[in-house]
């Protein structure tokens, strides 16, 4: 039976399990949009391309399946870019499809014709522009084999209008991946396994430090019981936030620029770290010469590129960070450090993270504190943006399991929260979801308060508005004498209004304390679309703060702490 | 220093560009890069020239490696190995000095492949310091136009590609 290009393109899809695309429609993807309507898969309508990859990042990280999502040529295709940029920095498998003029009008400057191909190889793991109908169901397998094995990452697929009208003799599925440049590391060398027991066993104060590649590896469990079973604390960068309970008490939270003193100040006198699915940013870092002055510093990552790449390090193991801690827990006995914990414990009490409670003023910290509070025994899901507010988030979250805080780390994507949250929602219908963002981020993307109401998805955006971007206003506090510039909004709309012109949603507002809770309560339970409005101080900053070139134990504290 | 890659890929289009984006990015320094088809149609060799201490190179071949359509890569700088390169040089030749010219082509077992009014196309092929040499020798005549192949490569002995 004859087939098209774009029903070929489906059937793939449909054969990977895909159930959801984020998308948004145009001319060089007609035939693509064809093809869905007899398609068991549902397509998300999103009100701008960069959201719909947001989304499908969203998506994957609470079903762990590559999210899908599906543009236009040109100006399409070009809204794609900063989404998957942010993908591919955080690690997420993505499949971005996108359409392309026709193969004969490519290379004249056609309408809504641009190279997406040559434009999105540095920000993908891999790409493609098809060439023949006849590649589509090879292109599809390979591409979703390449986004989810090794390290995980986005992978376009650009289609001509002609390629994906054309009409194909046949549907041959395709199962088998063929790759002869592609073979990822999964195990662990084993002598490395052991050197690394070795290492343990002589070590007196030993700090596991965790990153997305153990939540992208799903390795939570093994990097309990390693802690456990090691007597390590363990602190975790923004990604890896949720992989090691936070309640536990061998937990530090997070630790960098805007980590919790302690897990700071724990690397600086570790005498071993171990990283785990990391690649030691400058945000986790800071100075390079200062981090972990003490310590042998051990690395696990699946990406070979990673190892020596920003700290030179004394035992890297490339491999799939899971299988190398289920490798190595069969190596380690059980072991106490009574002294150390006691040190750590110090730490904890000494230089606690703090932001001080003084007079009736709405603080954010106090507020998220509250909000992880209320949601402990609920099955749920935070998404952020990026500034003040996400480190907030980042620092009273308190998560306990993985990908339960999805935030864009690496890129810094302000307008990623509402959109990741409504791809989260869709992939996890039962969680509650709350979209942490502030007044700067959420106008990025708060049309998309319209894909949420068109797919009644009760989300809770809980926005903290202090009128100004505040965390370019507190760098400029802190690095340029306070000489404020560009940061301020003047025309921010009256956001209750703004939430009440989509049908059946809720706006609620916070301006007091003693009003947290009782609203919290009731937005966590309406099973509504609903705008929490936290109005809070323009004075308000993220501490403990280390600026760059610093140790990390050269932090500014939060003022009462000195 | 100098290192010498010698890179397996994919001969599909967009892989030359992959490759000398993926330079650019990381602000890596190509020296030269000679590509063509190998004796399998699909697959290409790359010769990439690369200035930098260990660390870069190490990078440098860690991010090649990541690259789908690489399909093996070797450092060969401190391996045997036979390189060439190929120069054509347009060279300045009046009837007073074409004679000594034409030595310096015998002495560099060099060829010349055309000859004009004023001048003569000379072919040399020879490793690095041989090329430059020739380069120089003729300099004094007036060079006209010259291009250079870049390196290729191939390791001594019995090693294959599989």
């Amino acid at each position: 039976m004859s087939i098209t290009g774009a029903e070929a393109l489906i059937k793939s899809l449909e054969a990977e399990g895909v159930e959801v695309i984020f998308g948004y429609p145009g001319g060089a993807v007609l035939s693509i949009y064809d093809a869905l309507r007899e398609s068991s898969i549902k397509h998300v309508l999103v009100r701008q391309e960069q959201a719909a990859v947001h989304a499908a990042s969203g998506y994957s990280r609470v079903t762990g399946r590559p999210g899908v999502c599906l543009a236009t040529s040109g100006p399409g295709a070009t809204n794609l870019v900063t989404g998957i940029a942010t993908a591919y920095m955080d690690s997420i498998p993505v499949i971005a499809i996108t359409g392309q003029v026709a193969t004969g009008m490519v290379g004249t400057d056609a309408f809504q014709e641009v190279d997406i191909f040559g434009i999105t190889m540095p920000i993908t793991k891999h790409n493609y522009l098809v060439q023949k109908a006849e590649d589509l169901p090879r292109i599809i397998r390979e591409a979703f084999h390449i986004a989810q094995t090794g390290r995980p990452g986005p992978v376009l697929i650009d289609i001509p209008k002609d390629v994906s009208g054309a009409i194909l003799a046949q549907y041959q599925p395709v199962t088998k991946v063929d790759l002869r440049g592609y073979k990822p590391t999964f195990r662990g060398h084993p002598s490395q396994i052991r050197n690394l027991a070795q290492l343990i066993r002589e070590a007196e104060k030993p700090l596991i430090y965790a990153g997305g590649g153990t939540v992208r590896a799903g390795a939570h469990e093994e990097v309990l019981a390693l802690a456990e079973r090691i007597n390590a604390p363990v602190t975790t960068t923004l990604q890896g936030l949720g992989v090691f309970p936070e309640n536990h008490p061998l937990s530090l939270g997070m630790l960098g620029m805007h980590g919790t003193p302690y897990a700071n100040l724990a690397v600086q006198q570790c005498d071993l770290l171990i990283g785990l699915g990391v690649r030691f940013d400058d945000r986790v870092t800071l100075s390079v010469e200062h981090f972990a002055p003490n310590a042998q510093i051990v690395h696990v990552d699946i990406d070979p590129a990673e190892i020596g790449k920003n700290v030179l390090v004394d035992l890297p193991i490339v491999g799939d960070v899971r299988l190398v801690l289920e490798d190595l827990l069969g190596l380690v006995e059980e072991k106490e450090h009574p002294e150390w914990i006691e040190e750590v414990r110090g730490l904890k009490k000494n230089y606690p993270l703090t932001y001080g409670h003084a007079g009736g003023d709405l603080k954010p910290q106090f507020v998220l504190e509250k909000l992880s509070e209320l949601l402990r025994d609920q099955d749920w899901i935070i998404t952020s943006d990026v500034g003040q507010h996400q480190m907030w988030a980042a620092q009273y979250g308190k998560f306990l399991k993985p990908n339960t805080f999805l935030t864009s780390g690496g890129l810094g994507t302000m307008g990623y929260g509402v959109p990741a949250a409504v791809g989260a929602q869709l992939g996890a219908p039962q969680a509650t979801v709350v979209a942490v963002t502030g007044d700067g981020s959420f106008q990025m993307h708060m049309a998309e308060l319209g894909t949420a109401t068109e797919n009644k998805l009760p989300v809770k955006i809980l926005l903290f508005n202090n009128s100004y971007l505040g965390m370019v206003k507190q760098l400029q506090h802190f690095f340029v004498e306070g000489r404020y510039s560009g940061v301020e909004f003047t025309g921010n709309p009256d956001f209750m209004q703004l939430i009440s012109a989509y049908k059946n949603a809720c706006g609620l507002r916070i301006s007091k304390p003693e009003e947290v809770e009782p609203v919290l309560k009731e937005a966590l339970n309406n099973g509504k679309l609903t705008l929490i409005e936290c109005v809070i101080s323009d004075q308000e900053l993220v501490y403990p703060v280390v600026p760059n070139d610093m140790g990390l134990d050269q932090m500014i504290f939060f003022p009462q702490e000195g | 220093m100098k290192h010498t890659l010698s890179v397996l890929v994919e001969n599909k289009p967009g892989v030359l560009s992959r490759i000398a984006a993926l330079f650019a990015r990381r602000g890596y320094n190509i020296d030269s890069l000679a590509v063509g088809r190998t004796e399998d149609p699909a697959v290409s060799r790359m010769t990439i020239v690369v200035e930098g201490d260990e660390r870069v190179i190490e990078q440098v071949t860690k991010q090649l490696h990541k690259l789908i359509d690489v399909i093996k890569l070797s450092d060969m700088t401190n391996e045997e190995y036979v390189d060439r390169e190929l120069i054509l040089i347009k060279v300045h030749a009046d009837p007073t000095s074409r004679a000594e010219i034409m030595q310096i082509v015998d002495i560099f077992r060099a060829r010349i492949v055309d000859i004009g009014r004023n001048s003569l196309i000379i072919e040399c092929t020879g490793d690095g310091g041989k090329i430059n040499a020739i380069e120089n020798a003729l300099r004094p005549f007036g060079v006209r136009e010259l291009v250079r192949t870049g390196k290729i490569a191939l390791a001594r002995g019995q090693k294959q590609r599989d």
